[in-house]
């Protein structure tokens, strides 16, 4: 028969033909030995066709889409650079969230990036497997549109210089990296139920929202436009963690303990992650765009509250401690603010005691907490600071074996005692900041007896030295310049130089 | 429970006191005095006395506070491991129950730091 000229395809049946038609069940292989990753967990699958595509995007499609986007993306860094957009932003104390931002987040999209490739050759799911193939693609590209827009910042202001030999060294970026570790060494459904879900579906407005708006608020627009050319793909992003959560429950009933309990974990750990969000909107933006405790009532209290009473049907209950993760929004940000403060001389970003309208900000944000415990601290510091005796903590801290931040949090009924939690496990005592952190050692203790903990392994000898210098030095720090108080800080003195400059012209 | 694995799941923890050159990790928090804004974690020599721990390392850690020098030891109140503690301050740490990871904990009755904020 002579070929016949064919219709053009749908955008469907395109998709179905990169798709199942792509796909074979092998033979000269069992397909259990093909794709040995798939089932171990306990997940059971009984049809892999009942997976439903959460988007449908053909691969000329996504090049012609993703390339529009990113002209308009550089065209945006090229204007922001000949203009001096640096010049724009409100203070350069915000500058601190941006190099928070390179060396603690945009790594995680490159481990996503790693991650996603991963499982998107362990799925025999051809639906699944594409689509963590083209999730892998969108990631490479959002480490690489970040570190782009933000280069331009590093000719200027200190911290910027390092980031990923950082994020694999520095004390309070192992916070970030071992969040991923655990993920990426994870099988891959539960991969996907905490990158996926609990990460991109659950919480991504609390990270990415805070980070785009407090960009747009504080001038600086090389943020902004990353952030609005990541959107749609972050779209796509949650339509595959939502999707990959119904595929389990609606696959088999056993399926449901596992995914509520990969949930609970998962939703403790990026709260504990989000921490570092806290901070940035409480403290670090100079001018604010909403607090903490406003931003986990609408996108988690609200909107999860939504969600969690969707997934009811399922039997999934919401995580277990949200209650307690909800207490904490009062505390989170200043808690985490004082260990910066108490170590900002081992951190590649400034802190600051905030000024007195900021404070005041502070005090009506959190009425019933700020003045009571946070406000007294910070008028203390400040005064011992102007009498030339910056605080910094001398002492290296305790860190929880799990989330790896220093054990700073407190009782959330108590705000003026520690929280502690322990675990004995082959002869070894085990220490957790919160009943959520201890849960996830008690289940699997034989993963986190392996956890590097930064603090240990400086006192091992495994971090450049013994004295705190050679330390930083290991870390690439230029000292004095990236670390310390941002008063008095090359990037301070550089800021008022232009500012006296832009007043005499 | 153990790991979900592809196969056998046994590696050593990093933290094992023999990686520590003949130290034990100790943990140590003062109470209600959060302008340390978390515990502290050192490596001591377990045959070192309570005493010293408490004028050298304490002090050390410790001493920047405005109530440092203000705290009555005798009426401290401790934990180890969560459990009530009268310190030997003649014996040494070891002999005084401390172990690799120990945690001590002390209070010190009538000091409220900066403010009364507990800080
Ligand atoms: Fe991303
Ligand atoms: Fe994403
Ligand atoms: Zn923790």
């Amino acid at each position: 028969m002579a070929e016949k000229r064919k219709k053009k395809m749908g955008i469907k049946q395109r998709y179905s033909m990169l798709t199942r038609g792509l796909g074979w069940d092998t033979t000269y292989q069992p397909m259990d030995k093909v794709f040995p990753y798939d089932n171990y967990e306990g997940i059971i699958i009984h049809d892999w066709e009942g997976w439903e595509d959460p988007f449908r995007l053909t691969m000329d499609a996504y090049w012609k889409f993703q390339s529009e986007k990113e002209k308009k993306l550089y065209a945006v860094i090229d204007s922001f650079a000949q203009n001096n957009g640096h010049l724009g932003i409100t203070d350069a104390r915000y500058v601190n969230a941006i190099k928070l931002f390179l060396t603690g987040v945009s790594p995680l999209e490159y481990q996503a990036a790693r991650g996603f490739t991963h499982v998107g050759r362990q799925f025999r799911g051809v639906g699944p497997r594409v689509a963590c193939q083209m999730q892998a693609i969108d990631e490479l590209r959002h480490v690489q549109t970040q570190v782009h827009s933000m280069s331009h910042y590093n000719k200027y202001f200190d911290g910027l210089h390092s980031a990923p030999h950082m994020h694999d060294r520095v004390w309070y970026l192992s916070v970030p990296k071992s969040f991923f570790d655990d993920a990426r060494t994870a099988g891959p459904f539960e991969f996907l139920t905490s990158i996926s879900f609990a990460f991109e579906y659950v919480l991504t407005n609390l990270l990415f929202v805070p980070f785009m708006s407090g960009a747009a608020f504080n001038g600086d627009m090389a943020t902004v436009t990353f952030g609005f050319s990541a959107q749609s793909d972050e779209a796509r992003h949650m339509t595959l963690g939502l999707e990959v959560i119904k595929f389990m429950l609606e696959q088999d009933e056993r399926n449901i303990p596992i995914v509520q309990r990969w949930m609970d974990k998962w939703f403790w750990r990026g709260t504990r992650m989000l921490t570092l969000v806290a901070m940035m909107m409480d403290y670090m933006l100079p001018k604010r765009v909403m607090s903490w405790r406003e931003a986990w009532d609408i996108y988690f209290t609200e909107a999860g509250g939504a969600l969690f009473a969707d997934l009811a049907r399922y039997g999934i209950k919401p995580p277990k401690y949200a209650d307690i993760a909800t207490k904490e929004a009062e505390h989170l940000s200043h808690q985490a603010w004082h260990i910066f403060y108490n170590y900002t001389h081992a951190a590649a970003f400034h802190t600051w005691v905030p000024e007195k309208e900021e404070l005041d900000w502070l005090s009506e944000k959190y009425p019933d907490t700020f003045d009571k415990y946070y406000r007294p601290r910070l008028e203390y510091l400040d005064k011992e600071e102007k009498a030339g005796r910056r605080f910094y903590n001398d002492t290296l801290p305790m860190l929880c074996q799990v989330c790896q931040i220093p054990m700073g949090f407190t009782d959330m009924d108590d705000p003026k005692t520690i929280s502690f939690e322990v675990s004995e496990y082959k002869d070894d005592k085990y220490h957790t900041c919160s009943l959520g952190c201890k849960d996830i050692f008690d289940y699997e203790p034989e993963k986190y007896v392996q956890a590097w903990l930064p603090v240990h392994q400086i006192y091992q000898g495994n971090c450049g030295g013994t004295e705190i210098e050679d330390v930083l030095k290991w870390y690439n720090f230029n000292m004095g310049a990236d670390n310390m108080e941002y008063k008095g800080s090359p990037d301070q003195k550089l800021w008022d130089e232009w500012q006296a400059h832009r007043k005499k012209a | 429970m153990s790991v979900t694995s592809i196969g056998k799941y046994e590696f050593e923890p990093l933290d094992k006191q023999e990686n520590f050159h003949g130290n034990q990790l100790t943990y140590i928090n003062w109470e209600q005095h959060l302008l340390f804004c978390a515990p502290v974690c050192l490596p001591l020599p377990p045959e070192m006395p309570f005493g010293a721990f408490v004028q050298e390392v304490l002090s050390g850690v410790y001493s920047k506070h405005p109530d440092f020098e203000k705290i009555d030891w005798d009426a401290a109140k401790w934990t180890l491991d969560g459990a009530d503690f009268t310190p030997d301050l003649g014996k040494s740490l070891a002999d005084n129950g401390l172990g690799h990871k120990s945690l001590i904990r002390f209070w010190t009755p009538g000091l409220k730091g900066i403010a009364g904020s507990h800080s």
